[in-house]
């Protein structure tokens, strides 16, 4: 009974999750510059002219370069975080551990003041540089969440057997760890490519000439006549997110079933 | 021997996590000692004065504006908070109590996946929804419910409220969810047959035993809402704006980044001092009594 009534709760609170969501393809194909009901007729033309703005697809190059390198150095630093928490004991490790978690909950304006202030001290010009490091902070603890339960589900004895029959530390660990954890890895860069590319406010404050795509869209939204097409990018972001992270997902669960762990739901 | 095993095993602990710490306290331990000091100096047209002086602090605590957008930001976090934890514990209850195990990480995805579509779109969304001519009003006009639109919903804290409470709502039910997966539920099975009801059983096993997740849910909701920008810029209009905004037009519009630095090392004190306060007096919640 009290079964029934949560499940309808819980599809209830899906419903009110995905609406808004489910609004901006509506209004992508929707026929008419203002976005309200009733909707006028079907139309591609606003994805047509995404085609056609330079400013965006510069932002876009960006916003991909940026998301690129952030990935990999975040999850290359999260790979020896989280290897370090679940491999290792050491001192210190839960306040060590704790420290480089911290950006995780930390507001995201407080990261990005603070590293325009030490930017600009330090007489460097912001640049596309400055966002990769900003966004590197905030991803790196989402790969070492990611890629500690990939880690602490070995089996410490195939690396000892491996050492054993005469490879070195290094040669065990591509050989054997490497592989059980590639999925791993490839659903952190997944994640963090994703939280990359969608990242507004560091980038807003440290992106100086060279807009990402968020911060592209930020300037557009206050012209009432651009949003149709801002729908329709909108559109396409969601889609390419929803494709990432649908494979990170996959990735995760057949890495978990690889190392014969246990779905225990979810990447946090 | 055993000694030396240790030490090396420590060693190589301290090595492997060493790039990824001298990275985090490059980024983020030096910016933040960065603000805190910036925080003591003043601006001097285009340089700054480095007389060490309270001069921000004082600003911030006698210009009333400062205290106002303050005590907004943390009653909206706190709404926000308590809005997304007691609308997210059914949801994790339900997954956890009664989705068979097979169908329990489609769930958690599930609701997961709206965290990682653009948060800025999102936002906006709500913005086209709620506004004026928006989907909301549009919709009710259309059918005849209202006349006029409706000009409560947009551009005052309570649009703030529930943009926020939606953006954050998947991350409130993973700890929560976290907690009550680990309820051994052997524990339950011993309350009934001791006689407590399903109600009873509920209030005094599973609620304590899953606080800890609760309590995460809230650090994890109420720390960075308060450090929101988008939404009150969004949705907010002038009365619905947090401190996040004047820090950043501190920083960006007015060119006096010390008094930036003082507001936002003053929100970090004090939203860090509520957190470190509510982890204090919960530490003995979900434990046997000694």
């Amino acid at each position: 009974m009290s079964g029934r009534v949560l499940r309808i709760y819980a599809i209830l609170y899906l419903v009110f999750l995905y609406l808004p969501v489910l609004l901006l393809p509506v209004f992508a194909f929707n026929d008419g510059t203002i976005i309200a009901f009733p909707l006028n007729g079907f139309t591609t033309a606003w994805f047509a002219e995404l085609v056609a703005i330079p400013a965006l697809h510069e932002a876009l190059g960006n916003s991909l370069i940026i998301a690129t390198v952030t990935a990999m150095l975040s999850t290359t630093l999260g790979v020896f975080a989280a290897r370090a928490s679940t491999r290792f004991q050491f001192p210190g490790k839960a306040g060590i551990m704790g420290f480089i978690m911290v950006p995780l909950v930390l507001p995201e304006i407080i990261v990005a003041v603070s590293l325009l202030v030490v930017l600009l001290q330090l007489g460097l010009s912001l640049s596309i540089w400055s966002v990769i490091l900003g966004h590197t902070l905030i991803c790196t603890p989402f790969c070492i969440a990611i890629l500690s339960s990939s880690f602490s589900g070995l089996d410490r004895s195939l690396e000892e057997a491996a050492i054993d029959l005469g490879e070195t530390r290094l040669s065990a660990f591509r050989l054997v760890i490497l592989p059980l954890v590639t999925p791993g890895i490839i659903a952190a860069l997944l994640i963090s490519f994703t939280i990359s590319l969608d990242e507004f406010i560091i980038a807003f404050f440290l992106t100086g000439t060279e807009p990402t795509l968020p911060v592209y869209i930020w300037s557009q939204l206050r012209f009432p006549q651009k949003l149709p097409v801002i729908m329709a990018l909108g559109t396409l972001l969601i889609l390419l997110s929803l494709i990432l992270i649908g494979s990170a997902e996959m990735l995760r669960r057949r890495g978990l079933h690889k190392s014969g762990q246990k779905d225990a739901g979810g990447f946090l | 021997m055993a000694r030396f095993g240790l030490r090396t095993e420590a060693a190589q602990g301290y090595v492997m996590v060493s790039p990824t710490l001298i990275f985090t306290v490059l980024l983020l331990a030096v910016p933040l000692i960065a603000i805190v000091v910036l925080s003591f100096w003043t601006q001097n047209f285009m340089e700054f004065d480095r007389s060490v002086t309270l001069a921000n602090y004082r600003e911030a605590v006698s210009d009333p504006i400062y205290g106002t957008l303050m005590g907004r930001s943390l009653w909206i976090a706190g709404a926000v908070t308590l809005v997304t934890v007691v609308l997210a514990f059914p949801i994790a209850y339900f997954v956890s109590f009664h989705v068979p195990q097979e169908r329990k990480a489609l769930w958690i995805f599930l609701i997961t996946i709206p965290f990682w579509t653009s948060y800025l779109l999102r936002v906006f969304l709500w913005k086209v929804i709620l506004g004026f001519n928006g989907v909301l009003n549009s919709s009710l006009q259309g059918i005849g419910i209202i006349e006029e639109p409706l000009t409560f919903l947009l551009y005052n804290a309570n649009a703030v409220v529930i943009t926020l409470a939606h953006a954050y709502a998947p991350f409130t039910i993973l700890p929560i969810y976290v907690a009550l997966e680990k309820i051994d539920r052997s524990l339950l099975e011993a309350a009934r047959d001791l006689g407590e009801t399903a109600w009873g059983t509920f209030r005094r096993v599973t609620l304590p035993l899953a606080m800890p997740g609760v309590i995460a849910a809230t650090l994890i909701v109420f720390i960075p809402v308060i450090g929101d920008y988008v939404t009150p810029r969004l949705v907010g209009g002038p009365n619905g704006l947090m401190i996040s905004n004047m820090i950043q037009t501190q920083f960006l519009r007015l060119n006096n980044a010390p008094m930036g630095a003082a507001l936002a090392v003053s929100a970090m004190t004090i939203v860090g001092s509520m957190a470190l306060l509510l982890v204090y007096l919960t530490r003995n919640i979900g434990r046997a009594p000694k």
